[in-house]
């Protein structure tokens, strides 16, 4: 635009120039005006969203961390940081953590290797290769809800597939999510299955990122297939392996559904995971300050988890 | 050669063995809600079905109202989804193409709002919510949701991407912003639009806890709690509630079977980001 009228005002005579100069500075300063209110219009509903239900919240969330509450969710008292103290001294916090660190432990580098080992498998095949790749994605358009619905009838001490099977091949039922020590492992199981999708999908996607050319000039140096997938698929491939294993810790963090389904915490609080123990505070228990402390700990803690992965684990990333 | 075959079967054996591991739970939720009420419960369980009871996808509807749940469910995901493009759209477009006061720094709070978890914001959101009387209504369902700030960065990626000469030829034909934007930008984003549909689609179709916790009547529920509140009810029979399930997960198998390339498609989008 501005282009535009500098070339239309280089041909004029000098006088006329000045005039036309202040006239232009006039009407480029309306358009401008003009193009910063239809931004701010263009802007408007996400702002307005984003205000009341993310930033709104956020200050709230603090705001109520603070404080007491009685069941309705009525501000009661200031306690300071009493909320935090609590949860530091009663357990719950460091619990909450371990578990869910636990949880993490078990999911993310199991679902990242079995999605990294089926997508190299499946990326060079001739035959079936839909096939595999849409068993291999249909985990991931199951909801939580009917995903863990359908696991917690495997997973049924007597009727259960996996019990059945076992005693078929003459071992014996396994108390999957009645025992303690069972319990999260039968959770991750679960969730293992359920990430394979999008961990799946994205992480082909980013092999067929990778040009065949690279393949060819090593086989021609004669690398085997081992080789080449040490050498170029993973090195060329960090980048989405990063942005996976990012999205997993986090999801790892935050997940709810199959806890509140299979297990509700238990047995003995062995699945009680962070966000499970956030619901109970505040939607079980009524205690709106401390399910706010909880939540704002959460936050912090994803916080730290990823900027420490951008720190350290990211240098072993590499960037074309 | 020898060698190349047994290798080639090694490979098939494996990937065979994970795709049963990735396809079994879904089958044997088909093959439960065709058996017998006797049989689902049998013991030992019976691996393929031996009885065909199709009438189980009717006596469903009788225990809990899954016409409503699906339909719930999809008003809500529709909703949110048309919510979604309209205003994801509008931001990405005023961030891509057009210059104001507080650009950087409108930006700015849109990308680091995407590293806040949605857990944070829930409490406050319950009693916002509560305070304007919208438990167990589909604003309160709806309206949280509308604004994305993954979307708007999404969308804008894609928008930075269209050619400069474009705009600039629109503009000498005397095409303003709102023009510009209808009958250009959106036009020729198709691929990106398509892809945040399906993307906002799935994710209000599968979300489990907001639900859970603003909705109380029955009628008013979403299928993924409606579906784990079947299952809690101990005197239904299984082979009800995987025929529930078989309804539910139907729609999404169908949307991975026409939608898996915009779907891998977005999500390369968004490891882009990472």
């Amino acid at each position: 635009m501005s282009e535009l009228d500098n070339r239309w005002s280089l041909p004029a005579g000098t006088s006329r120039a000045s005039a036309g100069r202040r006239l232009r500075t006039v009407s480029l300063k309306r358009l401008k005006v003009r193009e910063n209110m239809l931004a701010y219009a263009f802007l408007a509903p996400s702002l307005l969203l984003f205000g009341v239900f993310m930033f709104y919240p956020l200050l709230r969330s603090v705001y109520l961390s603070l404080y007491s509450t009685d069941p309705a969710g009525r501000v009661a008292s200031f306690v300071g940081l009493q909320n935090f103290t609590a949860l530091f001294s009663s357990g719950l916090f460091l619990d909450g953590i371990r578990v869910t660190a636990l949880f993490a432990l078990l999911t993310v580098p199991a679902g990242m290797l079995l999605a990294l080992v089926l997508a190299a498998l499946t990326h060079n095949l001739l035959r079936g290769k839909r096939l595999f790749q849409f068993a291999f994605s249909l985990p991931m358009v199951l909801s939580v809800g009917s995903a863990a619905v359908i696991w917690k009838f495997l997973f049924h001490p007597s009727l259960g597939m996996l019990n059945s099977g076992l005693e078929l091949a003459g071992l014996v039922p396994v108390p999957w999510l009645t025992n303690p020590k069972w319990a999260l492992l039968s959770v991750s199981l679960m969730t293992v299955w359920m990430n394979l999708g999008f961990n799946y999908i994205v992480i082909s996607s980013g092999m067929q990122g990778i040009p065949d050319d690279m393949y060819e000039s090593a086989k021609i140096d004669g690398a085997g297939p081992v080789a080449m997938f040490r050498q170029i698929t993973i090195p060329l491939l960090s980048p989405t392996l990063f942005f996976v294993l990012v999205v997993s810790i986090i999801s790892a963090f935050q997940s709810f559904g199959q806890i509140n389904i299979l297990t509700q915490g238990g047995p003995m609080d062995s699945t009680n995971v962070f966000v499970y123990s956030i619901y109970r505070e505040a939607f079980v228990n009524f205690r709106f300050g401390t399910g706010s402390a909880q939540a704002l700990l959460l936050f912090v803690v994803i916080m730290l988890l990823t900027l420490v992965q951008f720190k350290w684990v990211e240098r072993k990333v590499h960037y074309q | 050669m020898k060698k190349h075959i047994a290798r080639q079967a090694a490979v098939y054996l494996i990937l065979i063995a994970a795709a049963v591991f990735a396809l079994y739970p879904v089958v044997y939720s088909f093959f439960l809600s065709v058996m017998k009420p006797e049989e689902a419960s049998a013991f030992p369980p019976s691996i393929v079905p031996h009885s065909f009871n199709p009438a189980n996808f009717i006596d469903v509807f009788g225990i809990v109202p899954i016409a409503a749940f699906i339909g719930n469910t999809f008003l809500v995901s529709g909703i949110v989804m048309i919510g979604q493009l309209i205003t994801a759209s509008l931001a990405a477009y005023a961030f891509a193409k057009m210059d104001f006061k507080g650009k950087g720094f409108i930006f700015s709070l849109f990308v680091a709002s995407m590293m806040v978890p949605w857990e944070v914001t829930m409490i406050p959101n319950y009693l916002t919510v509560r305070s304007l009387n919208w438990l167990d209504t589909y604003q309160g369902l709806t309206v949280p949701f509308l604004a994305t700030a993954f979307g708007t960065f999404l969308l804008r990626q894609f928008f930075l991407q269209l050619p400069k000469e474009l705009y600039e030829a629109a503009r000498m034909d005397g095409c303003g912003h709102i023009r510009y934007f209808l009958l250009h930008v959106l036009p020729l984003s198709r691929p990106a639009i398509g892809t945040l549909a399906v993307y906002s689609f799935l994710n209000t179709y599968n979300s489990y806890l907001w639900p859970l916790l603003i909705t109380n009547s029955e009628m008013m529920r979403t299928v993924q709690i409606g579906i784990s509140m079947l299952e809690f009810q101990e005197s239904t029979s299984w082979n009800l509630v995987f025929a529930g399930i078989t309804l539910v997960i139907l729609p999404s198998l169908l949307l991975l079977i026409f939608g898996l390339k915009q779907l891998v498609r977005g999500m390369s989008a968004g490891a882009l980001k990472g």
